[in-house]
This record gives structure tokens, C-alpha cells and sequence, in this order.
């Protein structure tokens, strides 16, 4: 049995969400669901604690030998990010039953909760497998599922905003698709480790230079690396609450981990960074991107953009963690793709009681909401003060590990820009801090908090956030062991 | 010249790439974007195939006794499953351009662009 977790991670649920069809009874169905990722996320706790026992897990799939079959290869940073996905998963789909009553149509309630097992499945299907071509198919399941997913929103500019979703996110893909094709070209193989052993002899040819620039274009799209960012705001702004929380924390995350496994594990971090100038650009994007998008936030009326943009600007601070190219560098970037699924996972879900009293998420309606919602208004300042990277918030220690690797690097002035646009954070927060707390409610307005089935997996995330920035050996010593390894040093 | 004749299925995938990348990026029309996004894709589905071609080769069936050239089978699988990728993602842009002919009574980008900016 415990040999066979990891083909038991992407069958359960992959199995779980034609099913979900037969039973089509809303109360079976979401309660199904909500069952099924919490066993995720029981497997994935499994195999996590097996790679900290034995290393590395290899699974030949369907008993088919490695360059032959699809493997599944499994180390402490898939492990860990196999539990974040399954985790963030179940707390959203718990929180999700009152939420969906509100924002979707009874008829099609049934309908979310396949989506929404397939677009985890995909994910963890990324994370988890060592086949190349196996990511784009991974890939593509969970793009398509998440395309379903924005467009249940109720606003009709969510339709439009899937199908701009949809015309990148394939452009994104395709390019993936022509830089596998060009890899096997040159290599023969398809699986990953099989690849990197093969790589270094042709390095210095331009086909292989070719596929690594189109990969990372086709990531960076996924990724929402300024500038390609533009299918963001838009999706996250018009999609169910739910949908938006447990995208903001999964999908963009799981993404950048491809983007580290092809960098570090296949090409080998010599290649990217001295023949490749990925240092450089990645760099530049970051803090670009970091400016330009927390700006943009400070002036937004609504506050589900306004976290959106912020999104932009923190997978910003992990491209920068990369960009470095060191322990201290990497160990930021990993430890922030936890740390800001939790506080944004958060935040989102806050964001989801408040939408689900008051009915809007415009900033202009909170007036008073901190005397109104007293709870909900806490997790979220609480999660803003982990955004701008307040002492005790786990976004302090993921600032702590990016400044200390520009400090080694003696990029003072990168260090500086970091600390420099905490100050934008602190901005947008406040506006929302001051309408909630400083603005009268508008008369007639009574104190109505959120049910508790919404409340307590908001505190879950948000508590985590806190008690992870106070105890930072968990998830740094984790993210530490992860980046020695994709940098091949001792651990 | 001999390369530039010698490689022309690359010269062909390029061609095909690029129309259908400019008509993604050029087209108000939403169901012209998406039969721009079925060209970009089917281009690099020829990639693939013709990367596994080898000349004369047949397909891999062993006859006895016999030495018989075969082209590489695995683009042309794993291009099966791009193919099945690329059905479900036209189906859903489709789909969605119903939806969003119902919504707002047009699929032209400019006009749908003018009716989000009085929604807002």
C-alpha cells in the first residue's frame, strides 16, 4: 500500500471526479469532495514523510521502467509541494459550501466540484511526475479545469475574462509543447533526469538554447511573470470566491516549481545562469514586476483586483528568490510559494465572508466592517501584515532569507528595492485598514459574522501564517534541505 | 540553399506558427482568435511529426528475417494526446463564446470592450 502512494495521489482524485457526476445531489456531492481531499492530502502527508526517510521515491508507472514508462519521481520539494496543493485544497473546499450557495446557481453547484478535483489533480499531477510531456498533459488538465472553474462567476465580465485566460494560458502551453519537442529532438528521451544526463554534451548548440528560451516564456505566462501577466486581474477579480482563493494559492505556485525543477534539475543551474542570462532578466522582471504591480494595487476599488495585482507583484519577490541562484536565494523563493499560499489562500477566503454579507467586494462598502465582522476583519489585517512582511508574519521570514541572499551577492541597491516596496504594501493595506476601521457603517448596518464553517478554515490558513513566522524551522528548514538539493549541494 | 530546401517542413511549421500567432493577436473577432489559436497549434503538431519521420520508413511492424526501416512512433503518439488537448480547449473557448454572444449580444472584442467600461 505505501508503495503505491504516489500512483494513489493523482488516482484518487483523478477517479473521484467523474463520480462526483453520478451522485449529482448537491449536499453528496460537495461532501464527497470535501472527503477526497482531505485523503490527498493524508497520501501526501505519506509521502512526505517517506522522502524524509529514504530521499528520493522513484514509481515506474504501471511497472514500465524509466525511459521507456512515465516515472514519478518524488523528492522533499514535491513532497512538500504535493501537501501544500492537497492541503489548500481541502481547507478551500470545506469553507466552500456556504460560500457557493450564495455566488452559484443552485443547478450548477454540482457541476463545481468535478472541476474543481480535476484542476488539483493536474496540479498535483505537475508536481509530482519526472516526464516532461507528462507536465504539458498535467498541465492542460488543470488549465482547462481552472478555465471551467472562472467562469461560473456571476459578473459577465467573468467570461471574458476566462476566454482571455484561455488564449494565453494555450499560447503559455504551446510554447511548452515546442520546447518539449525541440528537447526530444535533440536528446531522445523525455524524462527529466534521463535529459539532464544527456544535456550537458550539447549545451552549446542553438536548438537547446531555443527550447530553454521557449519554456521559459511559456512558464513565465503560467507563472504571471511581469509582463505577462495581463490574464491575472481580470480571472481572479470576476471568479467565484472560492475558485479565486484556491487558484491564488495553488496555481501560480505550482508553476513556479516547474519553472525551478527545469532550470535547476534538467538544465543544471551552470547552463541558465552563465551561458543563459536568466539571472539578469529574471531579476529585472522581479522588480519590475514587484513596483509596477504593488502601484497598480494601491489605486484599485475593488479589493479582489487589489489582491490580485498584489499576487503579481509577491510571485515578484519568489522569480527574484530564483534569480539569485543560491541557498539563501532559492530557500526564499521556496519558503514565500508556502508562505504566500497560506496568507493569500488567507486573505481570499476572508475576503469570501465578506462578499458573502455584504455582497460586493468594493472597497467604498467595507465602511465599518471591523465593527461589523469583527472576526473576519482580523484574519484580514492579520494576512495584509504578513503581505507587507511584519516581524512574527511568515512574510517576514520569507523577506529575511531574499534580503540576506542579495546581501551576499552585495546587491545592496536589490536589497534596498525590497525593503522599498514593503512600504507599498503597507499602503494598500492600510486604504482597507482605514475604510474598515475608521469609517462609520452606514446606518442601519447590524453586526452579522460569517458562519463558522467559513470562518474556521479562514483561520486555519491565516493562524498558520502566524504560527509559521513565529516557528520558522518547519517550513524553512524544509525549503532550506529542498534548495541544497536542486542546487546539488550537501544538504 | 540546398539547407534551406532540405529543412522546408521547419520552413513550413514557421509559416504556419507565425499566421496563426498573428491572427490570435490581430482578430476582434472571437471565434477568429480561436481558429488563430487551432493554426498556432496544429503547427507544432507538425513539429513533431516530422521530426519522427525517417525517409522510406514504414511503420514499426517486425517482419521475420527482415530489416525494416520505421519512423519514430512516439511524436506521432504523443502528439495524439496535444490533439485531444487541443479538441478540449477549442470546445471550451467555443463554448464560452456562446455564453458570451448570450451575455452581451456580440463577439467582437472592441464592443464588448465599450459595454465592460459602462458595466464598471
Amino acid at each position: 500500500m505505501s508503495a503505491h502512494l504516489p500512483a494513489l495521489q493523482i488516482a484518487l482524485p483523478l477517479m473521484a471526479a467523474p463520480f462526483c457526476l453520478l451522485l449529482r445531489k448537491r449536499q453528496l456531492v460537495l461532501g464527497f469532495g470535501i472527503l477526497v481531499c482531505w485523503l490527498s492530502f493524508a497520501v501526501s502527508v505519506g509521502l512526505v514523510r517517506q522522502t524524509l526517510e529514504v530521499g528520493e521515491i522513484v514509481y515506474s508507472l504501471g511497472g514500465w521502467d524509466a525511459p521507456w514508462g512515465i516515472e514519478y519521481r518524488i523528492d522533499l520539494l514535491n513532497a512538500s509541494m504535493l501537501a501544500l496543493v492537497s492541503l489548500i485544497a481541502a481547507i478551500v473546499l470545506t469553507y466552500a459550501p456556504a460560500s457557493l450557495a450564495r455566488e452559484i446557481p443552485e443547478s450548477k453547484q454540482y457541476l463545481f466540484v468535478p472541476a474543481y478535483l480535476l484542476s488539483m489533480t493536474g496540479l498535483m499531477g505537475i508536481a509530482i511526475t519526472g516526464d516532461l510531456f507528462n507536465v504539458f498533459v498535467f498541465l492542460e488538465v488543470s488549465s482547462l479545469s481552472s478555465y471551467a472553474l472562472i467562469s461560473l462567476g456571476r459578473d459577465r465580465r467573468a467570461l471574458t475574462a476566462t476566454l482571455q485566460y484561455l488564449v494565453l494560458g494555450t499560447i503559455g502551453a504551446t510554447f511548452i509543447l515546442i520546447s518539449i519537442g525541440l528537447l526530444y529532438m535533440m536528446t531522445g528521451t523525455l524524462n527529466m533526469a534521463d535529459m539532464a544526463t544527456r544535456i550537458g554534451a550539447m549545451e552549446s548548440m542553438r536548438t537547446v538554447h531555443a527550447a530553454f528560451a521557449f519554456f521559459c516564456v511559456g512558464v513565465g505566462l503560467k507563472v504571471a511573470l511581469f509582463p505577462l501577466h495581463v490574464w491575472l486581474p481580470n480571472a481572479y477579480t470576476y471568479a467565484p470566491s472560492v475558485v479565486t482563493a484556491f487558484l491564488a494559492a495553488t496555481s501560480t505556485k505550482v508553476s513556479v516549481y516547474v519553472l525551478l525543477r527545469f532550470v535547476f534539475s534538467v538544465y543544471g543551474y551552470e547552463f541558465a545562469f552563465s551561458s543563459m542570462p536568466l539571472d539578469t532578466m529574471l531579476l529585472a522582471l522581479s522588480l519590475l514586476g514587484i513596483f509596477v504591480a504593488s502601484a497598480v494595487a494601491i489605486f484599485q476599488r475593488n479589493i479582489k483586483r487589489m489582491l490580485a495585482y498584489s499576487s503579481v507583484a509577491q510571485v515578484g519577490y519568489m522569480v527574484l528568490g530564483i534569480s539569485f541562484a543560491s541557498v539563501s536565494g532559492l530557500t526564499g523563493a521556496i519558503v514565500h510559494i508556502f508562505n504566500h499560499a497560506l496568507m493569500k489562500g488567507g486573505l481570499f477566503l476572508a475576503m469570501g465572508c465578506i462578499v458573502l454579507r455584504i455582497g460586493s467586494a468594493r472597497i467604498d462598502d467595507m465602511a465599518g466592517l471591523g465593527k461589523r465582522m469583527p472576526l473576519t476583519m482580523f484574519a484580514w489585517v492579520l494576512g495584509g501584515l504578513s503581505l507587507i512582511g511584519v516581524p512574527l508574519t511568515v512574510g517576514f521570514v520569507s523577506k529575511w532569507y531574499l534580503i540576506e541572499a542579495a546581501l551576499e551577492k552585495d546587491l545592496w541597491w536589490v536589497a534596498g528595492l525590497a525593503l522599498l516596496s514593503s512600504l507599498l504594501a503597507v499602503l494598500y493595506v492600510w486604504r482597507v485598514v482605514e475604510v474598515a476601521y475608521f469609517r462609520e457603517a452606514p446606518a442601519g448596518a447590524q453586526r452579522e459574522e460569517a458562519p463558522l464553517s467559513m470562518l474556521i478554515p479562514t483561520w486555519l490558513l491565516i493562524g498558520a501564517s502566524v504560527l509559521f513566522g513565529i516557528r520558522t524551522e518547519w517550513t524553512a528548514g524544509i525549503a532550506q534541505k529542498a534548495a541544497a538539493l536542486l542546487l546539488g549541494v550537501g544538504p | 540553399m540546398e539547407t534551406f530546401l532540405g529543412l522546408y517542413n521547419y520552413w513550413v511549421v514557421i509559416f504556419l506558427m507565425m499566421t496563426g500567432f498573428y491572427t490570435v493577436i490581430s482578430r476582434g473577432n472571437l471565434v477568429k482568435k480561436v481558429v488563430g489559436l487551432n493554426i498556432f497549434q496544429v503547427s507544432v503538431f507538425l513539429l513533431y511529426i516530422s521530426m519522427g519521420k525517417v525517409e522510406g520508413g514504414t511503420a514499426p511492424i517486425l517482419v521475420d528475417g527482415q530489416n525494416v526501416a520505421y519512423s519514430n512512433p512516439l511524436p506521432s503518439v504523443l502528439i495524439l494526446t496535444a490533439i485531444v488537448v487541443g479538441v478540449a480547449t477549442t470546445g471550451m473557448a467555443l463554448a464560452l463564446i456562446v455564453r458570451i454572444q448570450e451575455e452581451y449580444g456580440s463577439i467582437e472584442e472592441d464592443e464588448i470592450l465599450k459595454m465592460e467600461q459602462s458595466d464598471a
